[in-house]
């Protein structure tokens, strides 16, 4: 197992490289630079500054210069935020993204089993009919939607949470933007289990460990949770790696400085290395799940071995 | 003494196409250490009858009548007391090994389970108990085997597990739903066997449902052949094999292909099965019946003692009598 995982990860080298370059050729392609402000700055500064960043050099120069820093795992100077180098840009928001998007996850994961057993064994019941509106409204509304509508009743009529900003890992200031991330990822994991409970429950072995006299509980925990978590698992690794995008629009609605926030103001200000360094980010984090993901599957099944 | 009586046992679906009676009044009384076996086509009810004794129904599904064990009414047990049963002195072998072993839990796991819940053994005591039944089985290596999941294991040797499964807590009643039928011939052979001696050495009555009439001959003491939910005929083995008195069971025995006749053509009943939502008015096979007249399709023959022997239930309006020399016309024509 730890060889193949060892291989995953050296096969994520040519998915990097391939990656960094074609946002490298995009972003130097988009028109504009990340000096064109509003206000113009005088020839003179602009060439000092074009040449303190290495702008001036050709193009395939200023790639391999980046991937030479990089390979040192320095992702370079901000264009943007002077005085901030991008490794510190990411030190400071990735903790705040991942405490959202990684907390709401894993309080989405026993919430979203949990309504998808309940579903499953009341099956067409009043609960299992609630349970199925609240994910629908979850996976029908988008976040933008949902979110300020959040912020109109905790916030402004009830009062009970603040309707956006971040003060230092404040509890208070993440109840919002968590409730939208776990009420759209329990939406997704509450259908796939009840689903996936529903068949497996009515499968020849279930049918076997009833004819055994076990009861339900335990037909439930030990027969059927397994193979009935295995279509979770692997919702699960996408729908990680689509909170780092879906924190691109909770961040905004939330105004949170973390990844998806940096993410938005570096593109709009053509922060070249800033832009390169999430994107980076992100692709690791995303193999690194899928990674995971996989790694559960043999976990969960004992005819998949690595 | 019966351990097993059932008394006009009936199974109702309700589908999409309305309700669906699968079976009708069938009853039968189960000696200890006897063999019943079920015989019919596929969809003529053979598999719902027991899976409705052991409360294991789809969930449309609804029985009626009675199917008592020591006098309790299974059907109408709450799930506990039924639990107390399944699995200890009722246990079920079914007909797809690659499919009823559960793939995520080792063997061990699955049989140690059965005699914890049933039995209160320790984990430990229940697996040593557990090699031993796999040996009975003649599972080769079966201490080491025991810790390997189901894939591991081939077909035959998936069945034997089912078996020394539903054997683990020694039950009085072991119902064995077409345990043969996924497997190849060689492996049909050596499973029957096992079935055999271990009713030998264990004194349990077994219920045997099969479409294989091969089968039956081999195993079982008493025989109830099924049509369309119904019993067709039911009495002693070698009655049903030799003096059948039912169109359906002479049909069904003229469809066995003989290796001592040189035939060129196999036999077969002509016609379909039933549509199960619209069942004829009459005898449910009156419509393939070579001997039908005007009065089967209008009117239900009931299940009485025939004319030629008393231990032979018939449901057929013709007299037994007018039947049994035609059939062995038609057998010796094949």
């Amino acid at each position: 197992m730890w060889s193949y995982a060892f291989r995953r990860v050296l096969m994520t080298i040519p998915t990097l490289l391939v990656v960094i370059t074609v946002c490298y050729l995009m972003l130097h392609a988009t028109p504009g630079g990340p000096f064109d402000g509003e206000r113009k700055v005088s020839e003179a500064v602009l060439a000092n500054l074009q040449a303190k960043y290495h702008l001036d050099m050709p193009l395939w120069q200023q790639y391999l210069y980046y991937l030479k820093s990089l390979l040192s795992g320095d992702l370079g100077a901000s264009f943007r935020y002077a005085d901030w180098s991008v490794n510190d840009l990411v030190a400071k928001a990735l903790p705040v993204s991942a405490t959202i998007g990684g907390g709401s996850l894993l309080i989405s994961l026993v919430i979203g089993v949990g309504l998808g057993i309940v579903s499953a064994l009341r099956q067409n019941s009043l609960v299992d009919y609630l349970v199925m509106l609240i994910g629908n409204i979850g996976s029908a509304f988008p976040s933008f939607v949902i979110g300020p509508v959040l912020i109109m009743v905790f916030a402004i009529w009830l009062g009970v949470a603040p309707a956006g900003g971040w003060n230092d890992f404040d509890v208070r200031y993440m109840l919002l933007p968590m409730a939208l991330l776990t009420f759209i990822n329990v939406s997704t994991i509450g259908r796939v289990m009840r689903g996936s409970l529903i068949e497996v429950l009515n499968s020849n072995f279930i049918r076997t460990a009833r004819a055994k006299g076990l009861p339900l509980s335990t037909i439930v925990f030990r027969h059927a949770l397994k193979p009935a978590l295995l279509p979770v698992v692997s919702v699960l690794g996408p729908l990680a790696i689509s909170s780092i995008t879906a924190a691109v629009v909770t961040e905004s609605v939330f105004s949170i400085p973390g990844i998806g926030k940096l993410i938005v103001n570096g593109a709009a200000n053509r922060d070249y290395t800033l832009v390169l360094g999430l994107v980076v980010l992100v692709t690791v984090v995303a193999v690194v799940l899928n990674l995971l993901v996989d790694l559960a599957y043999a976990l969960l099944d004992p005819k998949i071995r690595y | 003494m019966s351990i097993l009586q059932v008394k006009d046992l009936g199974v109702r679906f309700a589908t999409l196409d309305g309700q669906v009676q699968a079976v009708n009044g069938v009853s039968f009384d189960l000696a200890r250490g006897q063999t019943l076996g079920i015989v019919g086509e596929s969809g003529s009810g053979k598999s719902q009858s027991v899976l409705a004794m052991m409360g294991l129904l789809a969930k449309n599904g609804q029985a009626s009548g009675e199917a008592l064990y020591q006098g309790k009414n299974l059907l109408t047990m709450t799930p506990r007391e039924l639990n107390r049963i399944r699995g200890d002195r009722v246990s079920m072998i079914f007909q797809d090994p690659m499919t009823s072993l559960n793939p995520y839990l080792t063997v061990e796991r699955q049989m140690t389970e059965v005699l914890q819940l049933h039995k209160g053994m320790s984990r430990k005591e229940a697996k040593k108990r557990a090699i031993e039944l796999l040996e009975a089985v003649r599972i080769p290596d079966a201490a080491r085997r025991i810790d390997m999941y189901p894939h591991e294991f081939s077909g035959g040797m998936r069945q034997r597990v089912m078996i020394a499964m539903a054997l683990l807590c020694e039950p009085e009643v072991l119902i064995a739903d077409e345990p043969t039928t996924a497997l190849d011939v060689t492996v049909q052979a050596q499973i029957l066997a096992l079935l055999k001696d271990l009713q030998r050495d264990f004194g349990t009555a077994i219920i045997m449902i099969t479409h294989d009439l091969g089968v039956v001959a081999g195993l079982c003491d008493r025989v109830m052949v099924m049509y369309g939910g119904r019993v067709m005929e039911q009495g002693p083995a070698d009655s049903i094999f030799y003096q059948p008195s039912h169109p359906y069971t002479i049909g069904l025995l003229g469809a066995l292909p003989r290796l001592d006749h040189d035939g060129d053509e196999l036999m077969s009943i002509p016609g379909n099965p039933p549509n199960m939502a619209n069942m004829p008015k009459g005898c449910p096979f009156s419509e393939r019946c070579g001997h039908a007249s005007e009065r089967c399709a209008s009117e239900l023959p009931a299940l009485i003692p025939g004319g030629h022997r008393a231990d032979v239930l018939r449901a057929c309006h013709k007299p037994a009598e007018q039947l049994i020399p035609t059939m062995h016309k038609e057998v010796a024509r094949a």
